[in-house]
C-alpha cells in the first residue's frame, strides 16, 4: 500500500512538472493557436541562468531559498527577452503564411538556442547546488520531499494564477479577444501586436520557474534538458486539451500519473513480458486512446483547425 | 555545386598556410634545440604529416563525452609533436583531423568516408558503438587502422575487419566481472538491475545479470530508463518494493548521479554500483551526498598506478580541465598508433597495420596488448568507491597483469625501457628470429623485475 | 520563368532539356566523386534516400494536409525488414527485389494502422498521435530483444548483406566494359532509378483522381465528403503510399549501411523529413526534392565550411566550428522561411492561395 502510494506521489510530482511547462505551450496555443515548439528551450535557458547566478551565490551565506528567488530574478527576465524575441521574429512574420511555416522556424529556432546555450554554458552536465530544502516528509509510510511539496503547489497555484488573469482582468479580456478572432479584436481597439507578446513574455517567465524548479528537483541542469521536457509537456498538454489552462494542469498530473503507475505496474500486469522499458509506450498508447474517443483532448471543446 | 567548392578549395588554402606556419614554427624550434644536445642537425630534414580521424559526437546530448574524448587525442597528438618522433628518416608531425557524427550512425559514415578520402593514416574513434560499427566497414575497406577508446559493444570486434581494434575492456569483460564482485566482494543475494536502453547500458546490464546470476545471487527486479531521463522515482519504488541488496546501474553520470540522489530520497537504502558510463567526477556532483559509499568500475588500471598515469592526469587537468571518462582511453589509442607506426617504421597504413595487432605498450590505462580479434588482451577491471566526495581506488579484478604487476612495471619503467631499446636496436640487426628471441628476453628480464618488486612492495605492507 | 514556360510548350525544348537532365545524373557520380571526394557522393546518396522520404511524407503532409510526425517510423519498418531477413541474425539471406516490396508492403501496413484510429484527428492532434506512433516503434524495435531476441535490440543488427543485383553485389567495386565502377556509384545509381520511380509514380498519383481527392480533403474534408468522396478509405490510402516509400528508402537504407540500430530512427529524424517537404514547398514535387537535397547538404557544408572560413576570416577558430555547424543550420531554416514562408519552390497554384489567406 505504502508503495502504490509513493508512485502517486511520484506520478503527482512528476506531472505537476510536466504541467508547469505545459502551461507555457497551452497560454501560447489559446491565444494564437501556435506551437510553441521551443517552448522547452526557454525552460532550459531558464535553468541554466538561475544556475548560473545561484552558484555565485551560493557561498554567500544567503539563505537558500533567497538565493533561489535571486536566481529566479535574473532568469526571467531573460527568459522574457527571449520570448519576446522569438515572437518577433520567428513567429509574427509568419502570421499570415501557411500553418507549418511557424513550425519549421520554431524547429530552427530550438536548434539556435540549443547550440547557443553549448557554446555560453558548455557541454558538461551542470550540477545544482544543495541550497533548497529537502527535509523529507513521511506520509503513511511514503516519503515527500519540501521541494516536491513546493512544485506541486507552485504549478497548482500558477494555473489558478493563470485562470484568474485569463477570467479576471483587462488583459485577459484582451486575450480571450485576440484568441477568439484576431481581426474584430483589433477593430475593438486590442493591439494585438502587444497582447501575443504578452502572451510570450508571460509564458516565457513560467519557462524560467518551471526551469528553476526541475533543475532543483532533478540537482541537474544541460543544454539539452529542455527537447525531452518539452515533448512530454507537449504530450501533456494535448491529452488534457491543448490551449485549456486546466487541460495542462489535468493532461501534466494524468502524464505523470501513468508514466509513474505505468513503470512499477506494468512488469506486474503483464507478467513481466512488458517492462519499464515500455513505460513511454504505455504513456503514448494511453494518449491514443483518449484522442480517438475525444479528439480534442479531454477537456477540450472544438477541434483544432487542420495542418 | 559551385559553393561546396569554395569551402573545400579554401580548406586546401588554409591547410597549406597551417602546415607553413607550423613547418617554420618547428624549424626555428629545432635551430634553438641542438645547442643544448651539441649535435648539429641538418636544417632540412625531410618532413612528414601523419593525419589522424578523430570522430566522436561534438554536438548533441552526448557532446560533452565527445569533447573529451577530441581532448585526450589532441593531448596525445601535441605530445607526440614536441616529442619529435621520426619514422622512416623523415620527421613526423601528428595532426587531428576532429570530426562530429552527432552520434547517428548515417553521420557516421559520412565522415568516416570523408576521413578515407582525405586519406588518414589512422582513425581513433568512434565514440559510440552505434556509429563505430557502421563506419569500421568503411575502414577496413581503406585498410585504415581504427582504434577505438570507448567502443565497447563486442559486435565491433567479432566482424573479422583486421583494421578494428579498441584499447578498453568490451561490456562482456567488464560485466562479467561486475557481476562477480557484486556477489563475492559486496555480498549482494538479491539484485536490482537497471539499464538505459541504451547499446552501451543495455549490453553490460545483460552481461552483469548473467554473472550474478552464475555466482549464486537472485536477480530480484530488472527495470529500464533512457539516457535522457531525469526522474527515476518510478523504477526506484518499485525497486524498493523489492528490497534488494544492491542496485547496478549500466548507464551514464548523468542519469547514474541523479538516480544515487533519488535512491537516498525514497529510502532505498540497497548498495549502489554502476559501470565506468558513471565512473565519473560528475557522477558525485550531480548525486551530492547521495553517492557516498557506493561503487564504479573502470576498465583498466587508475592512472595513478600506470606509468605516466599521474603526469598525464594532472597534465590533462591543467590543460582542458576535469576528465570526463573516456580522455585517456583516446589518449593511449594514439599513443598505441605512433608506436605502431615507430615499429613498423612507416606511416603508412598498409604497412604499420601488422604492428598494431603486435601491439604491447604501456598506457595510462593499461598495458596494452591485442587478442586475434582486435580486442584488449586480459583487460583487467579496477573498483572504486566514493569516499568524503571523491572517488577512491578499491582493487583491480581480472585480467593478466594484476595491478600489483603494475606498478611494478611503474617503478622499473625506467629499467625496462632502457632494456627494450637496446634490445630493439640490436633485434633490427639481427633480424626478424634475434627480434622474437630479444623480445622474450625481455619479457623474462621484465618478468624478473616485477617479481623483485612485488616482493618489495609486499614486504614495505607487511611493515 | 520564361525559361519553365518555353520547356512547357515546346516538345523539343523538353526533349533536350530531359535529356541534358539525364546524362546530368548519370554523370553525376563521376563529376562529384573525382572533383570533390567520395565522401559527396556518400552525401549524394544519402540525399537521394531523403527525396525518397521526403517525396512519401509529402503524400501525407503536402497532398492530404495530414501532419504526421512519425514518419521515421516507416523508414525504420523497411530498415528492420531487410535487416532482419538479409543478415546472420536470423541466418536468413533473402534477395533483395524480395524484401524491397516486402517492406514497401509492410510499411504499409503500417501505414493503416497508424491512419486507422487517427481518422477523426486533426492538425496538431493528429501531429502528437503520430508522433507517438514513431515513438512506439523505436521503443518496440530498442526493447524487443527480450524475452524474445527479434530485434536485438539497442545492440542492432550487424553483418547485414549487401545489396546484390543479378549476382553482383554492390558492396564491391564493380568491373564493367573494363571499367571499374567503385561501389558507391552502384549504389548512386540504384537510389537514383528507384527515386525517379518514386518520381513517377507520385507525380502520376497527384494528377490521377486519387490525388485531387487528396487535395480535396486537404483544402475542405467536409466539402470534399459533400463531393462524394471516401475520405477514410482516401485518407487511409495517403497513409499507406507514403509509408510505403518510407519503407522503399529503409530497406536501402539498411542494405547501404550494414548496420541498422534503433538510434537511427530518432524523432529528431522525422522533424528533419518534414522541414525537407516544408522548406522546399509543401505538395510540389520539384520543391519536395529541392528540399531533401539541400537539408542533406547544407549541414555539410557547413561542416567542411565552418572551421576554415573562420581561419580565412579571422586568423584563428573563435567559435567551436561543430556548434557554429549547427547554429548555422538553425539560422538557415529560420531565415528560409521568414522569406519565403510557402517554400522555396512552392507549387504556382499554392503560392497563390496563400497571397492573403490567414489559417
Amino acid at each position: 500500500m505504502d508503495i502504490l502510494l509513493q508512485q502517486i506521489i511520484n506520478g503527482l510530482v512528476l506531472g505537476s512538472i510536466y504541467a508547469l511547462v505545459a502551461l507555457g505551450y497551452t497560454m501560447v496555443y489559446g491565444i494564437m493557436g501556435l506551437i510553441n515548439f521551443a517552448h522547452g528551450e526557454v525552460v532550459m535557458i531558464g535553468a541554466l541562468v538561475a544556475l548560473a547566478v545561484i552558484r555565485l551565490l551560493a557561498d554567500s551565506g544567503l539563505p537558500g531559498v533567497v538565493v533561489a528567488l535571486v536566481g529566479l530574478g535574473a532568469a526571467a527576465p531573460v527568459c522574457m527577452a527571449v520570448g519576446f524575441t522569438i515572437e518577433r521574429v520567428a513567429y509574427r512574420p509568419l502570421r499570415r503564411a501557411p500553418r507549418l511555416a511557424p513550425l519549421i522556424t520554431a524547429i530552427g529556432v530550438s536548434i539556435v538556442l540549443q547550440n547557443l546555450a553549448m557554446l555560453i554554458w558548455g557541454r558538461n552536465y551542470h550540477a545544482f547546488p544543495p541550497i533548497l530544502p529537502t527535509s523529507q516528509h513521511e506520509v503513511f509510510g511514503a516519503t515527500i520531499t519540501s521541494l516536491q511539496v513546493a512544485i506541486v503547489l507552485i504549478a497548482a497555484l500558477m494555473m489558478g494564477g493563470l485562470m484568474l488573469l485569463v477570467q479576471r482582468t483587462r488583459l485577459g479580456r484582451a486575450m480571450r479577444a485576440t484568441a477568439e478572432n484576431p481581426a474584430i479584436a483589433q477593430l475593438m481597439g486590442v493591439d494585438i501586436n502587444r497582447i501575443i507578446s504578452l502572451t510570450f513574455v508571460i509564458g516565457s517567465a513560467l519557462a524560467a520557474v518551471a526551469g528553476l524548479m526541475v533543475s532543483a528537483n532533478y540537482s541537474i541542469a544541460h543544454y539539452y534538458m529542455g527537447f525531452i521536457l518539452g515533448l512530454k509537456a507537449f504530450t501533456a498538454a494535448v491529452l488534457g486539451g491543448i490551449g485549456k489552462l486546466g487541460g495542462a494542469m489535468l493532461g501534466g498530473i494524468l502524464l505523470g500519473l501513468i508514466e509513474s503507475l505505468g513503470a512499477g505496474y506494468i512488469g506486474d500486469l503483464t507478467g513481466g513480458f512488458l517492462g519499464s522499458h515500455y513505460q513511454d509506450v504505455f504513456a503514448f498508447f494511453v494518449l491514443i486512446c483518449v484522442l480517438v474517443f475525444r479528439p480534442s483532448g479531454l477537456v477540450g471543446e472544438k477541434a483544432a483547425e487542420r495542418a | 555545386m559551385q559553393f561546396t567548392r569554395v569551402p573545400s578549395t579554401m580548406l586546401a588554402v588554409a591547410a597549406a598556410l597551417a602546415a607553413a606556419f607550423v613547418t617554420a614554427g618547428c624549424g626555428q624550434k629545432e635551430e634553438a634545440k641542438p645547442q643544448v644536445a651539441a649535435v648539429p642537425v641538418p636544417a632540412a630534414a625531410p618532413e612528414v604529416t601523419v593525419r589522424l580521424g578523430h570522430v566522436a559526437p561534438l554536438t548533441g546530448p552526448q557532446a560533452h563525452l565527445g569533447k573529451d574524448n577530441e581532448n585526450g587525442a589532441r593531448m596525445a597528438v601535441d605530445e607526440l609533436n614536441a616529442r619529435g618522433l621520426e619514422i622512416g628518416g623523415a620527421k613526423v608531425r601528428f595532426e587531428l583531423l576532429a570530426e562530429d557524427d552527432q552520434a547517428d550512425p548515417k553521420q557516421g559514415t559520412i565522415v568516416a568516408q570523408k576521413l578515407v578520402d582525405a586519406k588518414v593514416n589512422g582513425v581513433i574513434g568512434h565514440l559510440n558503438s552505434g556509429t563505430t560499427i557502421p563506419a569500421s566497414k568503411l575502414y577496413a575497406d581503406a585498410g585504415i587502422p581504427q582504434i577505438s577508446g570507448s567502443a565497447t559493444n563486442p559486435k565491433y570486434t567479432q566482424q573479422g575487419f583486421k583494421t578494428a581494434f579498441r584499447v578498453m575492456a568490451n561490456d562482456v569483460q567488464q560485466g562479467k566481472i561486475l557481476g562477480g564482485f557484486a556477489v563475492q566482494q559486496l555480498a549482494a543475494k538479491t539484485v536490482a538491475i537497471v539499464d538505459d536502453r541504451s547499446a552501451y547500458g543495455q549490453g553490460l546490464a545483460d552481461e552483469f545479470e548473467k554473472a550474478a546470476v552464475a555466482a549464486g545471487a537472485k536477480v530480484a527486479t530488472r527495470e529500464f530508463t533512457t539516457d535522457k531521463a531525469t526522474d527515476f522515482a518510478a523504477i526506484l519504488t518499485k525497486i524498493k518494493s523489492k528490497k534488494p541488496d544492491l542496485v547496478f546501474y549500466g548507464g551514464m553520470d548523468a542519469q547514474g548521479g541523479p538516480m544515487a540522489k533519488q535512491m537516498k530520497t525514497l529510502g532505498l537504502k540497497a548498495k549502489f554500483l554502476t559501470g565506468d558510463g558513471g565512473c565519473t567526477p560528475e557522477f558525485i556532483k550531480l548525486g551530492g551526498d547521495a553517492t557516498e559509499g557506493q561503487y564504479c568500475s573502470l576498465p583498466g588500471v587508475p592512472l595513478e598506478k600506470m606509468p605516466g598515469g599521474k603526469d598525464f592526469g594532472d597534465k590533462f587537468t591543467a590543460k582542458y580541465g576535469q576528465i570526463q571518462l573516456y580522455a585517456p582511453y583516446v589518449y593511449d589509442a594514439v599513443m598505441v598508433a605512433a608506436d605502431a607506426m615507430k615499429r613498423a617504421n612507416s606511416v603508412d597504413p598498409a604497412v604499420y597495420l601488422a604492428e598494431v595487432g603486435k601491439t604491447d605498450y604501456p598506457g595510462v590505462t593499461a598495458r596494452i596488448q591485442f587478442d586475434a580479434l582486435g580486442d584488449l588482451k586480459g583487460g583487467s577491471i579496477s573498483l572504486y568507491r566514493v569516499k568524503d566526495g571523491k572517488w577512491e581506488y578499491v582493487e583491480t579484478l581480472g585480467g593478466e597483469p594484476a595491478a600489483g604487476a603494475q606498478e611494478a612495471v611503474a617503478e622499473a619503467k625506467e629499467a625496462v625501457k632502457e632494456a627494450a631499446k637496446a634490445t630493439g636496436e640490436a633485434a633490427k640487426a639481427a633480424g626478424e628470429a634475434a627480434k622474437e628471441m630479444a623480445r622474450e628476453g625481455v619479457k623474462a628480464g621484465a618478468d624478473a623485475v616485477k617479481n623483485a618488486a612485488e616482493a618489495t612492495k609486499a614486504a614495505v605492507e607487511k611493515k | 520563368m520564361s525559361f519553365l514556360d518555353r520547356l512547357r510548350h515546346s516538345r523539343r525544348a523538353a526533349l533536350g532539356a530531359t535529356l541534358f537532365l539525364g546524362l546530368l545524373l548519370a554523370a553525376l557520380p563521376f563529376l562529384v566523386g573525382n572533383g570533390l571526394g567520395n565522401s559527396w557522393l556518400r552525401i549524394l546518396d544519402f540525399a537521394l534516400l531523403y527525396i525518397m522520404l521526403a517525396l512519401g511524407l509529402n503524400i501525407v503532409v503536402g497532398f492530404a494536409g495530414l501532419l504526421d510526425l512519425g514518419y521515421i517510423a516507416f523508414y525504420a519498418v523497411g530498415a528492420y525488414l531487410y535487416a532482419l531477413l538479409a543478415s546472420p541474425h536470423f541466418g536468413l539471406h533473402l534477395p533483395v527485389w524480395a524484401i524491397i516490396p516486402a517492406g514497401a508492403a509492410l510499411a504499409g501496413f503500417f501505414g493503416i494502422l497508424l491512419g486507422a484510429p487517427t481518422l477523426r484527428l486533426r492538425g496538431d492532434y493528429l501531429a502528437i498521435v503520430t508522433l507517438g506512433f514513431g515513438e512506439i516503434v523505436r521503443i518496440f524495435l530498442n526493447n524487443l530483444n527480450a524475452p524474445l531476441n527479434i530485434t536485438n535490440g539497442p545492440q542492432g543488427i550487424s553483418g547485414i548483406d549487401p545489396i546484390r543485383l543479378g549476382g553482383v553485389s554492390l558492396a564491391r567495386p564493380m568491373e564493367f566494359l573494363g571499367f571499374t565502377i567503385p561501389s558507391l556509384h552502384g549504389y548512386y545509381y540504384l537510389f537514383l532509378a528507384l527515386a525517379l520511380l518514386i518520381v513517377f509514380v507520385t507525380i502520376r498519383l497527384e494528377h490521377s483522381r486519387i490525388g485531387r481527392a487528396w487535395v480535396a480533403i486537404r483544402e475542405d474534408e467536409i466539402a470534399a465528403k459533400a463531393c462524394g468522396i471516401n475520405t477514410r478509405n482516401i485518407k487511409l490510402l495517403a497513409f499507406a503510399m507514403g509509408a510505403s516509400f518510407g519503407g522503399v528508402a529503409g530497406g536501402l537504407f539498411a542494405g547501404f549501411q550494414a548496420f541498422v540500430s534503433p538510434e537511427s530512427f530518432s524523432l529528431m529524424e522525422s522533424i528533419m523529413v518534414l522541414c525537407m517537404v516544408v522548406l522546399g514547398g509543401m505538395g510540389h514535387i520539384p520543391g519536395v526534392i529541392l528540399g531533401g537535397i539541400l537539408l542533406t547538404v547544407l549541414p555539410e557544408i557547413f561542416r567542411h565550411g565552418a572551421g576554415p572560413v573562420q581561419q580565412m576570416l579571422f586568423g584563428k577558430v573563435l567559435l567551436d566550428p561543430e556548434a557554429l555547424r549547427m547554429l548555422l543550420f538553425g539560422l538557415a531554416l529560420i531565415v528560409v522561411m521568414l522569406y519565403r514562408p510557402a517554400g522555396l519552390w512552392p507549387s504556382p497554384t499554392r503560392r497563390r492561395e496563400f497571397r492573403g489567406d490567414a489559417r
